[in-house]
């Protein structure tokens, strides 16, 4: 039901690597449970509202007043690598 | 010391309010307790007991909890039971556990769990699972397997855990002990590592009902900091009732034992027995959607996971696998740091919500979503709470569904549909099938906990269940 072709699409959606033994694995696996989520096609949900929030919440707003943050070497004090106040990454564009 | 650590919660509270137990003594009995473990509940153990100064005159005394890992602590390594986050401080301390900690239940450890909450025997721990205290050959369920093993092997007093779509319940079945997931919106969030942000909710595992509505009630409260927090319009109180005269429990029509192991069936009609000899009425009710509660379950929970976990990338905390680009440092942080079970839900949710399939699998579910909603308010315009097994089966071997994913996913049948519809339910211990715990389940309408916990307590003191010795808590 779902092949190699879309693994490979929605793991470069998910920006997640697999393996080409997880590939394959992940079709069959996926493939599985999605036969069993089929079930809720059999219901007919014409005009029946999509929950958003089980409770009754609206609009829960605070004080529009500002408040502390975390400092930022606090902010910064878990991350891999740190530059200049901000989190370094590597280029989004690979190495000439 | 073992007499220490045989004190409930309750019991222990009370004695250092009476100046009978030296709260610091409290702390070491369990931190020595913790840090001997051989379950594997644990991912942290304090190295040494709090100022007892800080908790003197306080509600709760100085009884220590064991917190599940995926709440952040301050300081304190909080991991979600994720690779990913191996060694992460977090610089706050989620308001729930901050709550417990001003009410006199300082940190005691943290507690091994399913990776991001994801699993239903802890099998699925990025540092390995957790053992059942009953038979070591056995999971202890999850995704709060570590709090539940901690808490029925008497290393830990009590201990929060979550429950997305049965994390709180199922693992309390499966080792004999009492778990609350409260209504939706009444426990803060704030500080709990997302897995379904529209599910997850904070509950207290305990070896008591009477422990687990004096750990709630100081659980509950509006929290700025979460905007689908909500007062709980009661105020919490300790149970004592032991007869259920006038109310009206309720049988699901479609729950005839089929696909029930009949071990924990057995139990579960002899405890309905029980409840009409204390003055209940047995009625069936219709819930004619429920049925497809775990179909719904697994497209809502996977597509919120999909989108939480999008923040473990490699950037700002945790994991980072260097490479020459930064789309290859995503990929492949994100392959090396997540296990199989996450990565399957991250690739299912986001699959739902992929272009062309939104409408199919995620707009679909969120319908059968409002019409499970709609089942339990009918039903419960005609019944007072509603019953069930906790669980389907008792406590399986390490290993036997871990080819499956489909199967340890039908294991959640009875715990999810409530999930859904963001109602309290409380898990108590039911007897014993094949010499292993069985759990009962009682849920009510939405911010019915009062009405739940007294249930629950005069059905705890008619089952008189005692599972201390057969889950070693008694021993040194």
């Amino acid at each position: 039901m779902i092949d190699r072709e879309q693994v490979l699409h929605v793991a470069r959606l998910s920006r997640l690597e697999l393996s080409d033994d997880e590939v394959g694995r992940m079709a069959t696996e996926l493939s599985s449970v999605l036969g069993h989520i089929e079930k809720i096609g059999e219901l007919d949900l014409d005009g029946v509202p999509p929950t958003s929030h089980v409770v009754e919440v609206a609009n829960a707003l605070r004080p529009d007043v500002p408040v502390e943050c975390l400092p930022r070497d606090v902010a910064l004090s878990q991350a891999p690598a740190v530059q200049d106040g901000g989190f370094l990454v590597p280029s989004p564009q690979a190495a000439a | 010391m073992s007499e220490i650590t045989a004190l409930t919660a309750k019991q222990a509270a009370d004695a250092v309010a009476a100046g009978d137990l030296d709260p610091t003594e409290l702390f070491e009995a369990y931190r020595t307790r913790a840090a001997a473990d051989e379950l594997n509940a644990y991912t942290w153990v304090s190295e040494e007991a709090p100022v007892a100064d800080g908790t003197a005159g306080t509600p709760l005394a100085g009884v220590p909890l064991a917190v599940k890992d995926l709440f952040c602590t301050e300081g304190v390594p909080s991991q979600s039971g994720s690779k990913i986050l191996e060694g992460y401080l977090p610089p706050y301390t989620a308001t729930v556990v901050a709550q417990l900690a001003a009410a006199g239940a300082p940190l005691l450890a943290k507690t091994n769990q399913d990776e991001f909450a994801m699993g239903s025997s802890n099998e699925n721990s990025g540092y390995g699972p957790t053992l059942n205290p009953w038979d070591r050959a056995r999971v202890p369920g999850g995704s709060s397997g570590g709090s539940a093993a901690a808490v029925a092997g008497g290393s830990a007093p009590w201990a929060l855990g979550t429950d997305t779509g049965g994390s709180v319940r199922q693992p309390a079945a499966m080792t004999g002990i009492v778990g609350l997931k409260p209504t939706y919106g009444s426990v803060s969030r704030y500080g709990m590592i997302a897995f379904a942000s529209s599910l997850d909710q904070a509950g207290p595992l305990t070896r008591d009902v009477t422990d687990a509505a004096l750990l709630y009630s100081y659980m509950t409260g509006r929290d700025p900091m979460d905007s689908t927090s909500l007062a709980h319009p009661d105020s919490i109180a300790l149970p004592t009732g032991d007869r259920l005269d006038g109310l009206t429990l309720g049988v699901p029509e479609a729950l005839t034992g089929e696909g029930v192991e009949p071990g924990v069936f057995a139990r579960f009609e002899e405890t309905l027995k029980l409840a009409e000899g204390l003055g209940a009425t047995i009625e069936r009710v219709s819930l004619p959607h429920t049925e497809y509660g775990i179909s719904a379950y697994y497209v809502i929970a996977p597509a919120e996971a999909s989108s939480n976990l999008a923040r473990f990338d490699g950037v700002r905390y945790g994991k980072r696998v260097e490479a020459s680009t930064l789309l290859e440092m995503y990929t492949k942080t994100r392959h090396d740091g997540f296990g199989d079970e996450v990565k399957r839900r991250i690739m299912l949710g986001t699959y739902a919500l992929s272009s062309g399939y939104y409408d199919a699998y995620y707009g679909k579910a969120q319908r059968v979503r409002t019409k499970i909603a709609e089942d339990y308010k009918n039903a419960f315009a005609g019944v007072d709470l509603i019953v069930t097994p906790t669980a389907p089966s008792v406590a399986w071997e390490l290993g036997a569904k871990s080819d499956d994913p489909l199967s340890m996913y039908l294991e959640d049948l009875f715990t999810v549909p409530i999930s859904l519809a963001g109602l309290p339910a409380i898990s108590i211990p039911n007897g014993l099938s094949d010499d292993l715990p069985v759990g009962f389940q009682i849920a009510g309408p939405a911010f019915s906990e009062n009405r739940v916990l007294s249930a629950a307590y005069a059905l705890e003191q008619a089952i008189g269940f005692d599972g201390a010795a057969a889950a070693g808590r008694n021993q040194g």
